[in-house]
């Protein structure tokens, strides 16, 4: 039984001024075509003025099971919030 | 992102913790999403990795019905229409082959599935296209059973399939408009346009009402899927939407749904109608429909045909790779 | 309709000089309309038997990858078939419109040439095919967005941007079959074989495209020619391919002499619309 090509990850730019974002996979032999796959699975209606792929295998992701020691830390943190501060309503442009 | 490469380094859980299992219902429970690397009991992983490739088969395999009249479509705008809807349709089976990735199978793994006939895929698909009405019926009862099945779940409980069910509820919007404006083309024609109309909505009536499958009392695991956002309405509550919304649009076509119980239930609000022939239905399942064969052999074909092509660009990237280190 | 702005004196010096005593029913030039026809005949059925062939692949690809990517193509040329052959229409002046012209006309009217119509083949021969008519097209219409028709010049300038595409897909399956296994050369070599006598005929200058040259509807083919065949040289390279050997020129598409494939592509495209010619679809 004969293989399937890698899998690649894709992310696409939905206009200027947006960051990449992504949207799905494509199995493909090599970047140049893994960049065509992504362009007709993912662009066929506009969705798209750029295109990010990437090697699934090459993708680093935190844990889930560590999820409290990454993320919980941040959580009383909330002096990094504006909203933390009391400023006087008349004081204006702050 | 989330990928097959990375789920192999995940822990198999064999014993399901209990706490786990508990926190993991709590979590659906409270409407969350589970995200591929989340701890998930191993049967929501294989029921979940079951539907998905069963329904990314189905849009492979729906291919071909519909890809046997885009050399045969009679105008060059119905030919642009189908081929861009039967593009969907692999655009679809791609999204869906993704998402079911992320849960540990890999796709050749649910292909070769597929091909020895251990993997199912909608029984719709098994019923031959004999006339170009059944390109519009397909839209019309095939596109208009499936949404509704796949609406629901665009808040399922499991993230990459959710997202790629909204993909999919997004770009289908057109398909079961084109159908039925193809019917409504032919019922407004010919009187041979008009046969082949009604020959249409008769062969594929029935078919279509076994897409949602066995009723409720031989679905043992309906209550499982439901509590788990896999699945967002039993099979006959669906099979009864589908049957009050499409008896109007029958009739609107001027066209007779080929079932004499078709009746008005003031009661009940809703229609009234005959038993589905389950018989048909599980022999279909077994993979002895009209044209099983035809579309495994078709598939298996592709396959086995572009192995060659397949072998190809790999052994050129390893070159490319192998020039590049050099 | 007080609304509307009056005719300032301005407005009508210039109204004036444009129209140097010219009438408004002038004469139509009928051998310009007969050679633009003709040559919007020759592109929109290139287009249209080509999409044909290529949706002949949906379902039956080496990978679902590969199966979107051959209908986006064929998406793209019915799309240019269906510009090319309403304005076709429109110019013959006769009522006809695309869909007439595609569905109601038989062998010796089609006006594509015999590389199209070549069957898929397996997928080097379907490459290969695509390959040698995209890097011509991509040419053609680069020189055809400066048309003088100004019609024909903006369905080319659209297509010129999907075609720049086929071309470099195409090209960098070429690459990876003809350097990929030894299987896969011998199909490369084997798909370019079969599609090389049929390259001549896209640089043929006809008495039709020579007269479309002298109207500024067709470009010089020497000119595309040079470009074409540098391409080519590239991408074989790449591929680690030679060039075919020299072969007779198999003319005669452009003239109607077709292929005997012609004929069995049409009649399945043809078969609803002449079964039931009152139908409307």
């Amino acid at each position: 039984m004969s293989k399937d090509w890698p899998l690649w990850e894709v992310f696409v730019r939905s206009k200027g001024g947006m960051a990449h974002r992504h949207v799905g996979s494509v199995h493909a032999p090599d970047a140049e075509i893994a960049l065509r796959h992504a362009r007709d699975t993912y662009t066929r209606r506009m969705e798209g003025v750029s295109l990010w792929v990437v090697p699934s295998a090459s993708i680093i992701a935190s844990d889930p099971r560590d999820d409290a020691q990454m993320f919980d830390p941040a959580e009383d943190k909330i002096y990094r919030h504006p909203t933390f501060y009391n400023i006087p309503d008349d004081v204006k442009h702050i | 992102m989330y990928t097959t490469e990375l789920q192999k380094n995940a822990q198999v859980q064999n014993l399901e913790d209990p706490a786990k299992l508990e926190a993991f219902e709590a979590r659906v429970a409270a409407d969350e999403f589970i995200e591929p690397k989340d701890w998930m009991p191993e049967a929501y992983r294989r029921t979940l990795t079951r539907q998905i490739s069963q329904h990314a088969h189905s849009e492979i395999v729906g291919m071909l019905p519909e890809g046997n009249w885009i050399s045969r479509a009679p105008s060059l705008r119905r030919k642009a229409i189908l081929l861009a809807k039967v593009q969907d349709e692999a655009g679809h089976g791609l999204y869906l082959y993704s998402a079911a990735e992320t849960l540990g199978t890999s796709r050749q793994e649910m292909i070769e599935a597929l091909h020895s006939g251990k993997a199912k895929y909608s029984t719709i698909f098994n019923y031959p296209t004999l006339t170009w009405a059944d390109i519009g019926a397909i839209g019309w009862l095939v596109d208009g059973a499936a949404i509704m099945n796949q609406v629901p779940l665009q808040r399922t409980s499991y993230g990459p399939y959710a997202r790629a069910m909204v993909r999919v509820c997004k770009e289908e919007s057109f398909h079961q408009r084109q159908g039925y404006e193809i019917m409504m083309a032919m019922c407004a024609g010919t009187a041979d346009q008009k046969r082949m109309a009604q020959d249409a909505l008769n062969r594929w009536w029935w078919p279509s009402l076994m897409m949602f499958g066995p009723t409720d009392d031989n679905s043992p695991n309906t209550a499982q899927s439901m509590r788990w956002r896999i699945k967002r309405d039993t099979n006959d509550e669906l099979r009864q939407k589908f049957v009050d919304i499409t008896v109007p649009q029958a009739d609107a076509l001027g066209l007779t749904v080929p079932d004499p119980q078709v009746k008005w239930n003031e009661a009940k609000g809703g229609y009234d109608f005959g038993e589905v022939d389950w018989e048909e239905f599980y022999a279909v399942v077994k993979g002895e429909g009209p044209v099983a064969k035809e579309r495994m052999k078709a598939r298996r074909e592709a396959w086995e045909k572009g192995a060659w092509v397949r072998e190809a660009a790999a052994a050129y990237a390893e070159k490319l790779a192998a020039r590049e280190a050099a | 309709m007080p609304s509307l702005p009056p005719i300032r004196p301005e407005d009508e010096e210039v109204a004036l000089k444009t129209r140097p005593g010219g009438a408004f029913d002038a004469p139509v030039d009928e051998e310009h309309r007969a050679t633009l026809f003709e040559m919007l005949l020759r592109l929109g059925d290139d287009s249209l038997i080509l999409g044909q062939r290529l949706g002949e692949w949906c379902g039956h690809a080496p990978s679902v990858e590969v199966d979107l990517s051959l209908a986006n193509i064929a998406l793209d040329l019915i799309g240019q078939a269906t510009h090319f052959l309403n304005l076709a229409g429109e110019i013959e002046g006769r009522g006809r419109d695309g869909d007439a012209l595609a569905f109601h006309r038989d062998v010796l009217d089609f006006r594509n040439c015999l590389l199209v119509e070549q069957p898929n083949g397996d997928f080097a021969q379907t490459m290969a095919r695509q390959l040698l008519f995209s890097a011509w097209q991509k040419r053609l219409f680069d020189q055809l967005a400066a048309s003088s028709d100004e019609r024909v010049a903006a369905i080319a300038a659209k297509a010129v941007k999907e075609v720049a595409y086929h071309e470099e897909l195409a090209a960098e399956w070429v690459i990876r079959l003809g350097d990929g296994t030894d299987e896969s050369r011998a199909r490369m070599a084997d798909g370019l074989d079969w599609m090389w006598r049929f390259v001549p005929e896209l640089f043929e200058l006809d008495e039709a495209a020579a007269d479309a040259n002298g109207r500024g509807l067709w470009p010089d083919v020497d000119l595309l020619r040079t470009g074409y065949d540098a391409r080519l040289q590239t991408v074989l390279a790449e591929a680690t391919l030679d060039a075919p050997k020299p072969q007779r020129p198999i003319l005669g598409g452009r003239r109607g002499h077709h292929s005997e494939h012609l004929g069995h592509l049409i009649a399945v495209m043809q078969f609803l619309p002449r079964t039931y010619p009152d139908a409307v679809w």
